[in-house]
Order: C-alpha cells, then sequence, then structure tokens
C-alpha cells in the first residue's frame, strides 16, 4: 500500500494554489494522473520522486519516505522515473545507461531484448530516435527494480503508430516486474488501455477518482452516448436553427428551435448526446 | 636567431600550466555550486567571481601585492610559520594568477553545467547518483567543449597576463621574469629585434593554441550537437 498525503503551495500560470492531494495505491496497481495542464500533475509525481519539498507524509509499504521530520532524497527511494524527454545520459551509450543505474548486465541484457534494443544497446543517445530513445528510458527506470514507476507524460513526443508500440511495452514490463505505476496522461486512449484507475486534478485538487470507465464515458444517465465540443456557427434555415459544432477532429450538424438558440452563444462548450435512438456502429 | 633566450617562455607555459590545473580544482567545485544553487546570495557570489574581468590588473595587483606582503595577516602567517615569502617569487606568481584567471575557468564551466538538461542530473540522482557521482559521470562528460574552453583560456589568459605579474613578481629572471614582462623589458631598452621574436613567437603559439580549441569544440558539436 502506498498512501501519499501532500499539501504544496504552487505559484502555476494560473495564480497562486495549493496542491493538496491524498491518495492511497493498492500495490501493483496501474494509475494514471489526468487533468488540465498547470492542474498539479507533474508537481504531484515529482513530489513523490522526492525531487520537490512538500508537507505531509508519504509511506510506501512499511518505509516512510516523507513526513514532517524528514525527506528521504530521491537516491533511497526506490523509484523509477521516466520523462518525457527521456534525459538519457548523453556521454553513455545505451547499456551504459542501464549499467550506470544498477551494474547488472543480465537484466539489462533482458530488459533491451523485450523492448527490442538489444542492436542498438551500443549506440549513443543522440543517434537514435524518440520512440527508441524512450524505450531505453524505460528500460533505465527498471534498471533497480523499482516498486514504484513514475512516468511523466512519457508518450507525448511521440507519434500515434509509435505510442501504441510503447504503451504495449509499458503495460507488459509493468506487470513482468510487478511495479506500481503512477503515469501522467492526457489521452483517454492511452489511459483506457494501461490504467486500471484514474485520478483527474484540477487547480491541485483531486476532482475526480475512479476506474478509467467511470471516469472517461462521458454519459450521464439514460444517455447512449454523449460528446463534449465547440459551437462554431448557428445557422438559420426557414423555421428551423443548425448549430454547427467542432467534436474532436469531426464537425457536425444538430438541429435547435429557436428558444434553444437564443440560450447558446458561438464559441461555447456543448455536449451532443441522444438517447431515444441506438446508435449503430460499422466498420470505417 | 641562436642566442634567443627561451627562459622567459618556459617560465610563462610553466606558470600558466601551474595555474590551469590548481584552478580546475578549484572552480570546479564553484561552477557547479554556482549553476545548481538557488540562493539570493548567487549574484552576489557570481558578482565576486567575475570581478578579476572588470578591474584593472594594477588595482588587483596592488591588493594581491598587499595582500601578500609580510605587512599583511596572510603574508606574515605564511612568513612565521613556513618562512615562506610570497611576492616577487614564482609562488606569488601563481596566487596572482589563480585570482586573476579565476573567472576564465568559472564561466565557461557554469554556462555549461546550466545548459544541461535538468532531467538528465535528476536521473542521475533518482538512479542513487550522490551529486559528486553525477558532477563527474554525467555533468561533466556533457560539456566537454565547456570544459575544453575553461581549460584552455585559462592557461592563454595567464600566458598573455601582463600588469599583474609585473607588480606581484617584478622581473627577477628565471624566476618571474615571464615572456610579456620580457618583451616589455626589451622595447624599453630599445632591443627591437628580439621584441620582434619573441612578440612573433607569442603571436604563433596563442594563434595556435586557439585554432586547436576552436576545431576541437567543431568536432565535438558535429557529434552531439546537432541533437542538442
Amino acid at each position: 500500500m502506498i498512501a501519499i498525503d501532500i499539501r504544496k503551495p504552487l505559484a502555476g500560470s494560473m495564480g497562486e494554489m495549493t496542491l493538496q492531494v491524498s491518495i492511497e495505491i493498492e500495490e501493483h496497481a496501474f494509475v494514471a494522473i489526468a487533468g488540465e495542464s498547470g492542474s498539479g500533475k507533474t508537481t504531484l509525481l515529482r513530489t513523490v520522486a522526492g525531487l520537490e519539498k512538500a508537507d505531509g507524509k508519504i509511506t510506501v509499504g512499511d518505509e516512510i519516505w516523507l513526513d514532517a521530520k524528514s525527506s528521504l532524497p530521491p537516491q533511497k527511494r526506490k523509484i523509477g522515473f521516466v520523462f518525457q524527454d527521456y534525459a538519457l545520459f548523453e556521454n553513455m551509450t545505451i547499456l551504459q545507461n542501464l549499467l550506470f543505474v544498477e551494474n547488472d548486465k543480465t537484466l539489462a541484457t533482458h530488459l533491451l531484448n523485450l523492448t527490442s534494443l538489444e542492436e542498438l544497446a551500443h549506440r549513443h543517445p543522440a543517434t537514435l530516435s524518440g520512440g527508441q530513445k524512450q524505450r531505453a528510458a524505460l528500460c533505465r527506470a527498471l534498471m533497480k527494480r523499482p516498486k514504484l514507476l513514475l512516468m511523466d507524460e512519457p508518450l507525448s513526443a511521440l507519434d500515434p503508430a509509435m505510442r501504441t508500440r510503447l504503451q504495449f511495452d509499458i503495460l507488459r514490463l509493468h506487470k513482468e516486474f510487478g511495479t506500481t505505476s503512477l503515469m501522467v496522461s492526457h489521452d483517454p486512449s492511452e489511459i483506457y488501455r494501461l490504467a486500471d484507475r484514474v485520478v483527474v486534478l484540477d487547480h491541485g485538487k483531486i476532482i475526480q477518482d475512479g476506474t478509467p470507465a467511470e471516469v472517461l464515458l462521458k454519459t450521464a444517465g439514460s444517455q447512449k452516448f454523449s460528446f463534449k465540443g465547440e459551437l462554431l456557427d448557428i445557422l438559420k434555415r426557414d423555421v428551423i436553427h443548425i448549430a454547427v459544432v467542432a467534436i474532436g477532429q469531426q464537425i457536425v450538424e444538430v438541429v435547435l428551435d429557436e428558444a434553444e438558440a437564443n440560450t447558446l452563444s458561438i464559441g461555447d462548450i456543448v455536449t451532443v448526446s441522444t438517447k431515444a435512438f441506438a446508435p449503430t456502429i460499422s466498420k470505417a | 636567431m641562436n642566442t634567443i633566450n627561451w627562459t622567459p617562455f618556459i617560465l610563462s607555459f610553466k606558470l600558466a600550466a601551474v595555474t590551469t590545473v590548481i584552478l580546475f580544482f578549484i572552480a570546479l567545485p564553484t561552477a557547479w555550486w554556482l549553476s545548481r544553487t538557488r540562493t539570493r546570495l548567487k549574484p552576489a557570489a557570481e558578482a565576486i567571481t567575475s570581478l578579476p574581468i572588470v578591474l584593472p590588473p594594477s588595482v588587483l595587483g596592488f591588493y594581491i601585492l598587499w595582500g601578500l606582503s609580510i605587512n599583511s595577516p596572510i603574508g606574515s602567517f605564511f612568513n612565521d610559520l613556513f618562512g615562506v615569502q610570497l611576492v616577487f617569487n614564482f609562488t606569488g606568481l601563481v596566487i596572482a594568477s589563480c585570482l586573476y584567471s579565476f573567472p576564465f575557468m568559472v564561466q565557461p564551466l557554469q554556462s555549461g553545467f546550466e545548459s544541461l538538461n535538468e532531467n538528465m542530473i535528476e536521473a542521475a540522482y533518482i538512479a542513487g547518483k550522490s551529486p559528486v557521482q553525477t558532477l563527474f559521470k554525467v555533468a561533466l562528460p556533457n560539456i566537454k567543449p565547456s570544459l575544453m574552453t575553461a581549460l584552455i583560456v585559462t592557461f592563454a589568459h595567464t600566458v598573455g597576463e601582463f600588469g599583474v605579474v609585473l607588480m606581484v613578481g617584478g622581473s627577477i629572471p628565471g624566476e618571474t621574469k615571464v615572456a610579456s614582462v620580457a618583451i616589455y623589458e626589451l622595447v624599453e631598452t630599445m632591443d627591437y629585434s628580439t621584441a620582434h621574436i619573441y612578440s612573433a613567437v607569442m603571436v604563433a603559439i596563442s594563434f595556435i593554441v586557439l585554432l586547436g580549441v576552436y576545431i576541437f569544440n567543431r568536432y565535438q558539436k558535429r557529434k552531439f550537437g546537432a541533437f542538442r
């Protein structure tokens, strides 16, 4: 069991706020941390790693990492950390990057084999692609066999195909090493695929905490499906009004009556949902 | 040509080499600390380390001369305890050069450390490495061009030193009469032909040293730079 209960004043882009988070995480769980940028996700992760100071208490199993009296330095916390920008040691080869953490050649070779990097073991990071670098960084983070694997938007700099590949690697390593994983992510499909719990932060506080299905499926009550979008335009045709809404990369039209049209203005964030009909699905 | 006395050159390079080695070990922790610290005193510390760049050599020379003479606490301490005089000898020149060239070693190292990816340093800490291990295994190997610049510029700057050396060391042949001082004396005594030769040698050596640095840095940039 990992118990985190911390407070830390933050000077974010939205002005002053307090990061105040209290959660308990089961061992071997995979928890995604989501939320708007500037909501304190990265700071939470860095505080757990010991890279930022905070008040409160962090206990991992029977070890105390942070309390009123002391704070264990990052060197002594059994963690692995994957940075968004990989942060590999540029002066070392991939293999040396892994061995620098822990001089265990068997484990290093095993990890490189699992992630298909064995042929790149003697290359320097500067000669690798983004996806290869992040796989190497993931391997490096696991060299200490960490109790806690922390990942700060590890895949956000990669293209979609590479993301899917890395998601697979992350999940496999998470299971094989039996770590508890905490990952900051913006991508709903990524969270759905990897995590068994999502914590959503807003202005430094937890506003939602549940399974990905509970948190990410944005339907309520008897709604069959529901999408958030931005109202781009309201067109008047004869007696009806038509709202043009951008949902993700798609543009849809929704019929409005006069009264509805008067309550909305262009630029509003709206929810488009239906309950009366069963949606059909077919291969695109 | 065969009457040229090479002693001033040898002395200049010996002084520069000793100064560079000593300064490396003093400036390295200073630069590392300056690049990492979040203290409010950082601007003051930076201003102090940069003073020798701005101060006229005569001001610096005067203070060093006063500070090292037996009339000052430091000078009398060394004189009473070890029987060592610190002015008008080679030891005094080394101390003066270390003070004079300090910023030329600190600044390239500090800006090198500050340009490093902060996450890379943190990754080393998370890997369980102490700040000292991180400095030598991660930080320093990743700022090779800055390190090279610091070493060479410090060396070259010490070779090119004149005012401070003249004030603290005087012009004792074989002890404190370095190349720059020797050239000054040759001009004063109107021995222009020897002054020409000495000066040309200085220009040639300085050019070759600087050329070497820039070639090295270009090679390093090709190796790592494109990905920074």
